[in-house]
């Protein structure tokens, strides 16, 4: 830290340390200014700028004409403003439309591998969610023989890499037959994450279990309690694991690279990466990219605008447990 | 664990012992919980046997074999380890996954770190944070591709920058030199909102009157941040020192995109290097004893955590 506390050390360190000054009820510290508060937000604008910029350059590269790009690199509005390459990249321009404005005649099938993401990130989720909302029930809730050994295994899993699982789960799904499915490409992460029923298992054991042995009582099956009890009780973590599993699974690209080798299951990562991959190194159509990378992250910062304050939150709760 | 207690005591009981099997098993609404527990652990326990246990075991054996993926595979010994010990292109990639980790983590740990702690000083709008959390939305692919455009040696809006200061541009993704770093910075940049957020999530958890305590003391800013901030954040800091870590040694996409690895192996991390002879090569045998090496690596590194974190319990408790 010192390194960073030499240049000034006055303004710095003021900012490095949380309130130095008592701050009034309301939470705000004293709002006039001061130069280590001007460096403060200095900093902090050039941290968004620096955040920000890159998808701006995306937006602003997909509206170019890719020939144009090379006349103009540094302009900062789109050369030449047009639709052309989310055309090309969606497969609505002709061959001729396309090479005019500087395609390098490679298209991709946008919208069949978005399809193909939204299955296979859907799925996923919504099958590892599940399985470990009612393992987490069984461990959480229900009196059994072994439960608390099965629970310590499942807990080691949490600190054992799953890097040795890559290459013999491929050879597993070869030799299923399931190479270029979905179930291959799904099954192997759906049923088992130690993280997230050690994580709904802490939340359960937190929740009263007064209401549920009242409908217990009240002749209420198990299952019954599960499913209108307590999962409902549990909505606010099985949302927050939902949501950074399906941005997970969305932009997963190596185990999807080692179980697909053709276009009809293979998720939007991927292909844009393969598309990346064979564009003409010479004069890439960067527009085109950009188009369909911005097609690619579009479902994510949807996502983002609607559960924005939610995600940020979950971060910070996951990463305080 | 009493048998026959009235309504409100057994869950008087049950938040006291919560966690140790609150309610007793003998009560009538536990008669059947067994067939059940193992009906509603079954999937999760199917998938930890099938697709984490076995192909861990799996992956150790076959790290002794010569696996062509074809053929069955053949018990070798210790012929390959014996082969990844002389073999220059496995130490190499093991040199550049290191410089790799070290540049992602020093970078990455300071920025993260100073801007949560200014953050939280200023503001705590929940507009900045979301937007500093963006680049950890999209992939590793989206974010390499992005990256590599703005760093172009010819048209890269970077460089664009660059030659109107320096005159030259530099060779970002096409050097020896700057290859890591430049890939080390596209980590960075993708993962710093998040681990900025995680530290801001912790500073908040610091109650203000410790600070106004260590006024009264009258220690001044340097001694309340080194000795009050940084003890306090540190289980925080540990647990994101090693995400970082463990992330960064099993780095993939973003090289996969912008260097596959080039140019001429300056950039060959071991992930790469492990796809390459598996699957470029069919080399699985090969591929496995290399991930058992990585794979001995992470579980040292989260060894070191857990010994850190309670090494950090101690200290403040």
């Amino acid at each position: 830290m010192t390194t960073i506390l030499k240049p000034t050390p006055r303004v710095t360190t003021e900012l490095l340390t949380t309130p130095e000054r008592p701050r009034s009820p309301r939470g705000r510290t004293r709002s006039r200014f001061s130069p280590g508060r001007a460096v403060a937000w200095l900093y902090i604008v050039i941290v968004l700028v620096v955040t920000v910029f890159p998808f701006y350059w995306m937006l602003r590269t997909a509206f170019s004409n890719n020939y144009s790009l090379i006349r103009d690199p540094g302009s900062l509005l789109p050369v030449d403003f047009t639709w052309g390459a989310f055309a090309r990249v969606l497969g609505l321009a002709s061959q001729e439309q396309s090479l005019a404005e500087g395609g390098s005649g490679a298209s991709i099938q946008i919208l069949h591998f978005l399809l193909n993401s939204v299955i296979y990130a859907t799925v996923q989720t919504v099958a590892i969610v599940f399985f470990s909302t009612i393992a987490a029930y069984a461990f959480a809730r229900l009196r059994w023989k072994g439960r608390d050994l099965m629970f310590s295994i499942f807990l080691a899993a949490l600190m054992v890499p799953g890097i040795l699982t890559l290459l013999p789960n491929f050879v597993l799904v070869k030799d299923l037959g399931l190479l270029n499915t979905f179930a291959g490409m799904i099954l192997p992460t759906a049923l088992f994450s130690a993280f997230n029923i050690f994580f709904l298992r802490q939340f359960m054991l937190g929740l009263s279990e007064e209401i549920e042995e009242a409908a217990l009582i009240d002749g209420a099956g198990r299952l019954r309690v599960l499913f209108r009890i307590t999962l409902p009780m549990t909505s606010g973590p099985i949302i927050t694991l939902s949501i950074l599993g399906f941005i997970t699974a969305w932009n997963d690209y190596f185990w999807p690279l080692l179980v697909t080798s053709d276009d009809s299951v293979r998720p939007l990562t991927l292909a844009l990466a393969v598309f990346k991959q064979s564009s003409p190194q010479a004069s890439p159509d960067w527009a085109g990219l950009m188009a369909a990378t911005l097609v690619a992250a579009l479902p994510m910062l949807l996502l983002f605008l609607v559960f924005g304050k939610r995600i940020v939150n979950s971060i910070g709760f996951t990463g305080l447990k | 664990m009493a048998i026959t207690a009235s309504r409100g005591t057994r869950a008087a009981k049950s938040t006291r012992v919560r966690g140790r099997g609150a309610i007793n098993s003998h009560s009538p609404a536990h008669r059947h919980d067994g067939r059940l527990a193992w009906v509603l652990i079954a999937p999760a326990l199917v998938g930890f046997l099938v697709f984490f246990l076995y192909p861990t075991l799996r992956g150790i054996y076959l790290s002794f074999t010569d696996f062509k993926v074809l053929t069955p595979p053949t018990f070798t010994g210790f012929d390959n380890f014996v082969r990844l010990f002389g073999d220059q292109v496995f130490w190499s990639s093991l040199g550049v996954t290191v410089y790799f980790v070290l540049l992602s983590v020093v970078f990455g740990m300071t920025v993260s770190l100073v801007t949560a702690v200014v953050l939280h000083r200023l503001t705590s709008n929940t507009v900045v944070r979301g937007i500093i959390i963006l680049p950890f939305l999209i992939s590793g692919v989206v974010a390499a591709t992005t990256w590599s455009w703005m760093l172009d040696s010819q048209l890269g809006v970077v460089n664009m920058l660059i030659e109107q200061l320096t005159g030259e541009p530099i060779m970002f993704l096409g050097s020896r030199a700057w290859a890591i770093p430049s890939i080390a910075m596209i980590s960075v940049w993708k993962s710093m909102g998040y681990n900025a957020i995680i530290i801001f999530a912790g500073l908040q958890t610091i109650p203000p009157t410790i600070y106004e305590a260590g006024r009264i003391d009258g220690a001044n800013e340097v001694q309340m941040f080194r000795r009050l901030t940084l003890p306090l954040l540190r289980p925080i800091l540990a647990m994101v020192l090693v995400l970082t870590v463990i992330g960064s040694f099993q780095v993939f996409d973003i090289v996969a995109v912008t260097t596959k690895g080039g140019p001429a192996n300056a950039s060959n991390v071991l992930q790469m290097y492990i796809y390459d002879k598996a699957f470029g090569q069919f080399d699985f045998g090969y591929g496995a004893t290399m991930s058992l090496a990585l794979f001995a690596m992470l579980i040292i590194i989260t060894f070191l955590q857990m010994r850190l974190m309670r090494a950090s319990e101690s200290d403040t408790n």
